[in-house]
């Protein structure tokens, strides 16, 4: 457990002194200001009508995640293969699982850190409305962004066992997520068949958006997100695994 | 302490090593050479537990490694040829993450141990990125040698550094050698003879010789080269030099020079230049040719793999 511990707080400090890092804080605090502050705004201009909600602050966090995501997790193992730095976490004493784990969770922490810094949005949110928001809808929302940044980012660290490009690391982890996002709603939008079915268990907006994010907090989806990470991290592991072979 | 038995590895179709067997035992600084792309770091990878080999077994301190990695990861200390270090991290951070790593006790005391081996001290605290080359490559040492380990197992140490710091390195791996087993790669034979108890020549996946460098040096004596100058030169030097008694081989070069091969310890320059102002022929230039590794590749492989024939003391001392 130590070791995982060590790996992780390597790649969080990391992430502070690394540009894109902080280029993908900046983006996500910058658009976030901007949609509070139009929330705010028509919510005081339509007074009466409208009441600012903060799932209008949570669901564009989730849909900057397929941008941001990316561009936090791409360097994670293709910088150290394309240094060479891979050679040391492969003939120290410290399984290839662990360095897996130990990688995802320094990201996630990241991720994390940037999650809590949107808190500054409900939170002043509350204070300007009466009779103030939802405090349980931003507790299983900011939870679902929590599950979603944990998938998200193990299926990053996981493409980027498999190069050594960033770019390619990149490109490859966001089209993963537009699929994910996009194309697995739209069978299971159809319905009525056990492939709709299958997909529609598969989207995690249906784990997301239409419960976590609205203020529901069902085992069954929790139980849905840690399997994924789980799984993609199994792939993560066997991929550096096979990396030996090669 | 390192056993190698039939170790070979190959990718894909392309074969890296074949057949390795040798041994190392403690206190023995073993020097493997080779050109670029013999199998060296192939090798080193396997021993070090980077990679499994496609067959053959190799034990480091009595332990498998492949079966029992994680023993033989803790007892091995890896400076891989390509330094893996992080820039963005001090010496003292970056040695840290790795005490940390290999979870060694008394962390402070072996960090500063390794950093003064190493002749760090003064920039423990600068971060890597913005070291040079040379001092890099002892931050890199300093990891290898953090957890004080049974083997270290060094691929070309010397790559990169200037004269004054190869110097200062080879003494820092002898001090090293004399308690631990060491493998170190190389590619230049003075540093393997200066350094080494024993040297393993790689070519091709394969152990062409075995020797101790003293031996090697009195083998490499056996075939000399000499480089000629000479004006007015043509098809009849060449039966004029084929006549004079240890010549084996006449050469031209590019440049107009000619490259004589002898055979024997003997000393030909004498008879040669004698036979050549024989002929009226006008000698511009002579000297003996150093052999490049590259050289004793050729020599070593030409009669199949075989190691060429030893000189018996009476030639070697004519040799000298």
């Amino acid at each position: 457990m130590s070791k995982i511990w060590t790996i992780a707080r390597r790649e969080y400090k990391q992430y502070f002194t690394s540009p894109a890092a902080y280029a993908v804080a900046a983006m996500i605090l910058l658009i976030i200001g901007l949609i509070f502050v139009s929330e705010v705004s028509s919510g005081i201009d339509s007074f009466g009508q409208y009441v600012p909600d903060v799932i209008n602050i949570i669901f564009p966090i989730s849909f900057l995640f397929l941008f941001a995501i990316p561009a936090i997790t791409m360097h994670v193992f293709s910088e150290e293969t394309n240094s060479g730095t891979i050679e040391l976490l492969l003939t120290a004493p410290i399984r290839d699982w662990e360095v897996v784990i130990g990688k995802w969770l320094g990201a996630f922490l990241f991720m994390l850190t940037i999650i809590g810094t949107t808190w500054v949005y409900p939170i002043a949110l509350n204070y300007m409305i009466d009779p103030g928001i939802d405090q349980g809808v931003l507790l299983s929302g900011y939870l679902g962004l929590a599950f979603v940044a944990g998938v998200f980012v193990a299926i990053g660290v996981t493409i980027s066992t498999f190069f050594s490009s960033q770019v390619a690391s990149f490109i490859t982890t966001m089209g993963v997520f537009i699929v994910m996002w996009w194309l697995i709603p739209i069978p299971a939008r159809l319905g009525g068949t056990a492939w709709a079915e299958l997909m529609n268990y598969l989207d995690f907006n249906s784990h997301f958006a239409a419960t976590l994010a609205i203020g529901t907090i069902a085992l069954s989806d929790i139980v849905y997100f840690v399997s994924v990470i789980t799984f993609a991290l199994l792939v993560g592991t066997v991929s550096l695994e096979t990396r030996r072979w090669r | 302490m390192i056993q190698v038995k039939g170790l070979s590895k190959d990718y894909g179709s392309r074969v890296a090593i074949e057949d390795l067997n040798f041994n190392a035992k403690r206190g023995e600084i073993l020097g493997f050479l080779g050109p670029n792309g013999a199998g060296k770091t192939t090798t080193m990878r396997i021993l070090a537990g980077y990679m499994p080999p496609s067959e053959g077994k190799a034990t480091v301190a009595g332990f498998d490694v492949v079966e029992e990695s994680m023993e033989v990861r803790k007892r091995v200390g890896y400076l891989p040829e390509n330094v893996p270090l992080y820039g963005d991290m001090t010496v003292y951070d970056y040695l840290k993450f790795m005490a940390d790593l290999r979870q060694i006790e008394e962390r402070e005391e072996r960090i500063y141990e390794a950093i003064e081996t190493v002749g760090l001290e003064e920039r423990a605290f600068s971060y890597i990125g913005k070291l040079s080359k040379g001092l890099r490559q002892r931050a890199g040492l300093a990891q290898a040698l953090l957890h004080e380990p049974d083997v270290l197992i060094l691929d070309e140490p010397t790559i990169g550094l200037d004269p004054a710091q190869i110097i200062e390195f080879r003494k820092l791996i002898q001090n090293i050698g004399k308690e631990r087993t060491v493998m170190l790669s190389t590619h230049i034979l003075s540093e393997a003879q200066q350094v080494c108890d024993r040297v393993l020549i790689i070519n091709n996946g394969q152990i062409v010789v075995e020797d101790s460098p003293e031996n090697l040096q009195a083998r490499l004596a056996g075939a000399q080269q000499v480089a000629l100058r000479v004006d007015g030169d043509d098809d009849g030097l060449d039966k004029v030099l084929n006549k004079v008694k240890g010549v084996t081989r006449v050469q031209r070069e590019k440049d107009g020079s000619l490259v004589i091969e002898t055979s024997s310890g003997k000393d030909v320059r004498p008879e040669m230049a004698r036979a050549i102002i024989k002929a009226k022929y006008d000698l511009l230039e002579m000297r003996p040719v150093g052999m490049s590794l590259e050289d004793i590749f050729l020599e070593l492989t030409r009669e199949n793999a075989g190691p060429p024939e030893l000189m018996d003391d009476q030639e070697y001392e004519e040799a000298e």
